[in-house]
């Protein structure tokens, strides 16, 4: 540790900051509206845009190769190997052609997710209770109303856990965007690492996981809202 | 059993196998080959055969989940080809093995769901759902919320049940229905559903492969044998005085004779004057069955039995020989 001031110049040091403590609730309060709090908002808007966009891309693709059986393959393949490009590979593939910005970040950030969200959501189409769909084809209901009536609320398990595990993903993928655009909590962890001030790096961070955990709980009730019957049983 | 035509309800329609045969692609046999049948409106038709033997698939066939390859078949007189195979679902009520039901659904729910794609209004939806449950015995207030997880297996198939008739269907398909309940709840759903039968007189295909149960619920009963072909077609006491050949009597087995028996009850014989010497007999209501009263006489060593009738009153007695002639006429 060098006996510099850690950093530039944030107004009058706290003894706290001046002393560089593992984490000053006084700096991180005081620079709460004006760094973390912009920060933790834009990692919930490219999260959100990315998981949006990638559950209604993974949906239409699941229900059309639950319908036409041919388009699984095809759908299946292009899905596994843009997850295994390395998002930030794919980074550096997209800037020439979209730049440094948001539509770079949303375009890797969704082809990263839509292979959890497809097959995830597609083995939930299928283990749809067979009796039921047969049940339901035999009283008239059209193809449509089944996938509406029985199909999709029977999958919503299932799509809620490929959201759960998506949404956690996507939190940690967002962060390495910092390398693209100067925005979420990546980017404050960026800052954060070229200096040795802890709260900073402490504090985004520490807001990174908990912004996980609570989208992860949050999904995890709305799920349990969405399928009352899911737990009848036990209360029954 | 049996009805006149002429007293054939109004709704129930007749259903007509003409020369149909069920080839699926691939297949060296047919599953259903050259089947012709006819159930008249209002009956019970029971499937009866081994498996493999294309019962679900003749059944499929009526509401169109199968298409023939050949023959026809018409309810009551229009052709099932004629007709949108949604219509043509939608007008006939369908229950199969396991309910069916939709578990993310309530009760009320799962029986509204064909007046909901009919666009019935809410209030006549509602007051349907209420009515039915009612008739199986599953009243609204107490059952209409729950999941069908909550229920037991004898209620969810009656709910099944409920569902298939929402819509006053004029025919029922069921595809064993009550096979996977065990055997005292089967025995009541059976006897529930024969009373419901009762009074609303659908015509109604059953499929089962069990003798018994088709003996009990059937008005005709159709053995089916490998390759889908049509052993023999007649009334249950028929079948079990004169099976058509090996297969059929095999089929219906050894104990057919006491299986008829139980087709005839007491109230069926004219009984003997009680004389004196009748006051230490085992005694029997009118409505018990020939085969119960056999096996009276048989565990007690006698060789007759009293028939007591409504309100205590002593009917007479009827002898061992009485009920060997019954089940052999
Ligand atoms: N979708 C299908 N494609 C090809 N073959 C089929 C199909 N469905 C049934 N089969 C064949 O048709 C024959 C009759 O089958 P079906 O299901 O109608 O018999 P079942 O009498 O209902 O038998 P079970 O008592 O076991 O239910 C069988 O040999 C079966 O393998
Ligand atoms: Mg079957």
């Amino acid at each position: 540790m060098s006996d510099q001031p850690v950093l530039p110049d944030y107004g009058d040091p706290s003894p706290c900051v001046a002393d560089n403590a593992s984490f000053c609730t006084d700096w991180f309060t005081a620079h709460w509206s004006t760094l973390f709090w912009p920060a933790l908002a834009e990692h919930v808007e490219l999260t959100v845009l990315a998981v949006g966009f990638g559950f209604v891309l993974a949906l239409a693709a699941a229900v059309l190769a639950h319908f036409q059986g041919w388009f699984t393959a095809p759908a299946s393949f292009v899905a596994s190997f843009l997850y295994t490009v390395p998002p930030l590979a794919l980074f550096q593939l997209l800037v020439p052609v979209t730049g440094f910005s948001v539509l770079t970040v949303e375009i890797a950030l969704v082809a990263y997710s839509l292979y959890l969200l497809f097959t995830t959501v597609l083995t939930g189409l299928r283990e749809v209770p067979q009796d039921a769909v047969r049940a339901a084809t035999g009283m008239g209901l059209t193809r449509r109303q089944i996938l509406f009536r029985v199909e999709l609320p029977l999958a919503v398990p299932s799509l809620v856990s490929a959201l759960r595990i998506t949404t956690v993903m996507t939190i940690g993928t967002v962060a390495i965007a910092a390398y693209v655009i100067d925005a979420g909590l990546g980017s404050l962890i960026l800052k954060a690492l070229q200096s040795p001030f802890n709260t900073l790096f402490i504090g985004s961070g520490a807001l990174a996981v908990a912004l996980a955990l609570t989208a992860d709980g949050l999904l995890l009730l709305a799920g349990r809202l969405l399928t009352p019957w899911a737990r009848s049983r036990r209360n029954a | 059993m049996s009805q006149d035509p002429s007293t054939a309800p109004v709704g129930a329609q007749e259903i007509v196998f003409d020369r149909v045969v069920k080839a699926y692609p691939g297949a060296a046999a047919p599953a259903v080959d050259d089947l012709s049948l006819t159930v008249p409106a209002g009956e019970i038709c029971v499937l009866l055969g081994p498996s493999g033997s294309g019962k679900t698939t003749a059944l499929m066939m009526v509401n169109r989940l199968a298409e023939p390859t050949g023959g026809d078949i018409r309810i009551g007189g229009r052709s099932v080809r004629d007709m949108d195979p949604i219509e043509l679902r939608r007008s006939i009520g369908y229950v199969i093995q396991s309910a069916g039901l939709f578990p993310h659904q309530t009760i009320a729910d799962n029986v509204a769901t064909v007046p909901r794609v009919l666009g019935w209004a809410k209030k006549r939806t509602r007051e349907r759902v209420a009515e039915l449950l009612d008739l199986v015995g599953l009243p609204v207030n107490e059952f209409g919320g729950r999941y069908p997880a909550q229920l037991s297996g004898g209620q969810r198939q009656r709910v099944g049940i409920a569902r298939a008739l929402a819509a006053d269907p004029p025919v029922m398909l069921m595809d064993e229905p009550f096979g996977a309940l065990d055997p005292i709840t089967r025995e009541h759903v059976q006897d529930e559903f024969l009373a419901l039968h009762d009074r609303i007189r659908k015509t109604v295909v059953f499929v089962s492969h069990d003798i018994d149960e088709a003996v009990k619920m059937g008005d005709r009963i159709a053995v089916l044998r490998e390759g889908g072909r049509l052993a023999q077609y007649d009334e249950p006491r028929t079948l079990l005085k004169e099976p058509a050949d090996a297969f059929v009597a095999r089929f219906v087995g050894a104990d057919r004779g006491l299986k008829r028996l139980s087709l005839l009850r007491l109230s069926d014989l004219e009984p003997a004057a009680a004389g004196e010497d009748s006051a230490g007999l085992p005694e029997l209501p009118a409505e018990a069955t020939l085969r119960a009263a056999l096996s009276l006489m048989v565990a007690q060593g006698t060789d007759r039995v009293r028939v007591r009738g409504a309100d205590d009153t002593r009917l007479g007695t009827v002898s061992l020989d009485a009920v060997r002639k019954a089940g052999a006429a």
